[in-house]
């Protein structure tokens, strides 16, 4: 890791409270996603895509599921950086 | 009728001997003469030529051909403005040669043909991989080698028990009803990176030099792709193969550190999607199959390209050592947003208007836990392209790193690419009408935008959520066991070991022959040796007076008779 000078720009992102309105601004547009499943005419092939906030919900959970499971996943499968290194063939 | 791939091919030939300026042009316009070519070419079988009792056909173009033929001349072009500065004669006719070669086999009508140019790139692409130049890359170079050629042998095997069994070499459809329908499978079935004969992809790729990489992301899977789309659509089997492909590397994506390596495997990921609409078979899935390949290689290429130029000026491509490069790589950055968005199919950019009709086709046929399956590796592909890589690479925690912008040839490639994966998602109907088959279908209602928005964002939320409350695993320098494992360390292991057990098992055997022999050796020793009772030795006197003896009881004896 280097360090970069002290006099650089500063950026928008640096400041961490525009990082804080983006993640409201990422919650509004959520909540008004979720609400918006009252608001059109669904054209579904499965029972499940009718109900409230189907994809929504789905894409949450899963996505949790997934990064928790994969995080799991890491107590089995992760080894050093150089595990192959020299060893293998 | 001149071959697009012969231009690709021959005309790699000449690279070494030209001057810098001279070569860029010509690696420029070399794809553009063959997508010249390719699109003056009507439906029709050209270039037959007969060897022995059979015709070869060497150039058959109809509309599944075509999108293929078109998206790797598009895709030979970007790769080749990419690497244009690259001065690695080498490498880059080894690059055309591949790309020529990945075209021909597309425009391949029979087996024998298709063979050719499918070992071809085998060969042609190893040297990308061995362009990195470290010993880390050969050994991969070698395993990658090794299982490409594998497979073109077992694609030998398929068609030799093919033309025995049927006396017809055209490739067509073959169906898994026959042996040489299931060899051939398996053969293509290894260069699609199918579970389990996968690995080769995410040990290699990510090995490759900065621009080989972005070159081997778009053909020698693709063609695969296309192989199977060809000989087994339809196939039921392929919707269960197709959708483990989709989710299972989604996990080791998460925890890869090293993001080329996470490209690669969530191009396996999206292999998965076109798998399963070869699978289901129908026009609209086979439409989608093909529109996805397109708009994937494309994606993939960008993203492959912008990880190519942090890699190029920071010198690592680990999640763990990066982050803060948008500061001085604001250009990168957003080409890579542009893929990220691509790739998660985020309406008005490209992978919306491809992925979607393979999960209608699959709503059509009422396959849910399929359709379940593609939905969560679609929010998941988000989650690991989309934001993963974006983030880690040019946000997340500042590095400290201050590398220069991308150098301008690779700015003006990623710029390219990123236009047609926008225009494609703004505007698909130029891509609809060179589709397979006609289509009749509607990216943009309401449902299906607001579904998608609500699929990608939340997945966005989820993200959010994991990292602000520290759930989030963090990039860690490691390796991740995957199925190469078995072959890089339980095999050896089990080979040392055998040759362990073989080796003891043989000094036994030879140490329990000689002590036999000693054994064998004392006993005639001791009766035939020196003090052997059958070694005794006799004067000769005695002998005589012996004889004499033996004589003078003889004469006494006949006197006495």
């Amino acid at each position: 890791m280097t360090t970069p000078p002290t006099d650089e720009k500063k950026y928008w992102l640096d400041d961490k409270r525009n990082v804080c309105k983006i993640i409201w601004t990422l919650v509004v547009v959520c909540a008004g996603l979720f609400v918006a499943d009252a608001f059109y005419h669904k054209h579904p092939y499965f029972a499940a895509e009718s109900w409230f906030g189907f994809y929504a919900l789905y894409g949450f959970i899963m996505c949790v599921g997934l990064v928790l499971a994969a995080k799991f996943m890491r107590t089995i499968l992760m080894r050093d950086e150089d595990y192959y290194d020299g060893g293998d063939e | 009728m001149m071959n697009p791939a012969f231009i690709l091919i021959l005309g790699a030939l000449p690279i070494p001997f030209l001057g810098r300026p001279i070569r860029q042009a010509w690696l420029l316009a070399l794809p553009v003469v063959a997508f010249w070519m390719a699109f003056g070419i009507d439906d029709g079988t050209y270039g037959q030529v007969a060897v022995f009792d059979y015709t070869l056909v060497t150039l058959r173009m109809d509309g599944l051909a075509r999108v293929f033929c078109f998206i790797f001349l598009i895709a030979a072009f970007l790769g080749n403005l990419y690497c244009l500065n690259d001065d690695d004669p080498v490498q880059q006719v080894a690059a055309n040669i591949y790309a020529g070669s990945a075209v021909g086999a597309v425009l391949a009508g029979d087996l024998i043909t298709l063979f050719v140019y499918w070992e071809l790139t085998a060969i042609s692409s190893v040297f990308l991989i061995l362009a990195s130049g470290t010993e880390q890359a050969r050994r991969a170079a070698m395993r990658y080698l090794i299982i490409q050629v594998g497979s073109g042998v077992l694609l030998l095997a398929g068609a030799l028990i093919h033309v025995a069994a049927t006396g017809e070499i055209g490739f067509n459809h073959f169906g898994l009803e026959t042996t040489a329908g299931k060899v051939i499978f398996l053969a293509f079935g290894i260069k699609c990176a199918f579970p389990l004969l996968h690995n080769w992809l995410q040990d290699a790729y990510p090995e490759a030099t900065v621009g080989g990489t972005v070159m081997l992301s778009a053909f020698t899977t693709k063609l695969a792709v296309y192989s199977l789309a060809r000989g087994y659509a339809g196939t039921e089997i392929l919707i269960t193969i197709g959708a483990t492909m989709t989710m299972f590397p989604i996990f080791y994506a998460v925890i890869e550190n090293d993001l080329r390596r996470v490209l690669a495997y969530s191009l396996n990921n999206q292999l998965g999607f076109m798998v399963v609409g070869i699978g289901v078979g129908t026009e609209l899935a086979l439409n989608g199959t093909a529109a996805h390949a397109f708009t994937h290689i494309l994606y993939k290429a960008l993203l492959f390209m912008s990880m190519g130029a942090v890699l190029l000026r920071t010198g690592t491509c680990k999640g763990s050592e990066l982050g803060g490069l948008y500061k001085t790589m604001p250009w990168t950055t957003g080409f890579c947003i542009v893929g990220a968005a691509s790739i998660s199919a985020f309406p008005l950019f490209s992978g919306f208007v491809s992925k979607s009709m393979i999960l209608s086709a699959l709503g059509h046929e009422g396959n849910w836990f399929a359709w379940a399956v593609l939905l969560f590796a679609s929010a998941g592909v988000f989650h690991h392209s989309g934001i993963k890589i974006p983030y880690f690479a040019f946000f997340a925690h500042d590095s400290g790193r201050r590398p220069k912008e991308a150098p301008f040839n690779m700015l003006l490639a990623m710029g390219f690419t990123a236009f047609l994966c926008i225009g494609i998602g703004v505007y698909p109907d130029p891509l609809y009408a060179i589709l397979p088959y006609a289509v009749d279908y509607h990216p943009y209602t309401s449902a299906h935008v607001i579904n998608q928005l609500q699929l990608l964002l939340f997945s966005a939320l989820a993200f959010t959520f994991l990292m602000t409350t520290g759930l989030y695993p963090p990039e860690l320098k490691s390796t991740n066991l995957d199925f190469d494992w078995s072959y890089r360390r339980f095999l050896p292991c089990v080979i040392r070991w055998g040759g362990r057990m073989i080796a003891a098992a043989d000094q036994g055997a030879r140490r329990g022959l000689l002590h036999l022999l000693d054994e064998i050796l004392r006993l005639v020793n001791r009766y035939s040796g020196v003090e052997g009772t059958f070694a005794r030795t006799y004067p000769a006197g005695s002998m005589v007076f012996w004889a004499v003896g033996f004589l003078a009881v003889f004469l006494v004896l006949y006197f006495v008779g």
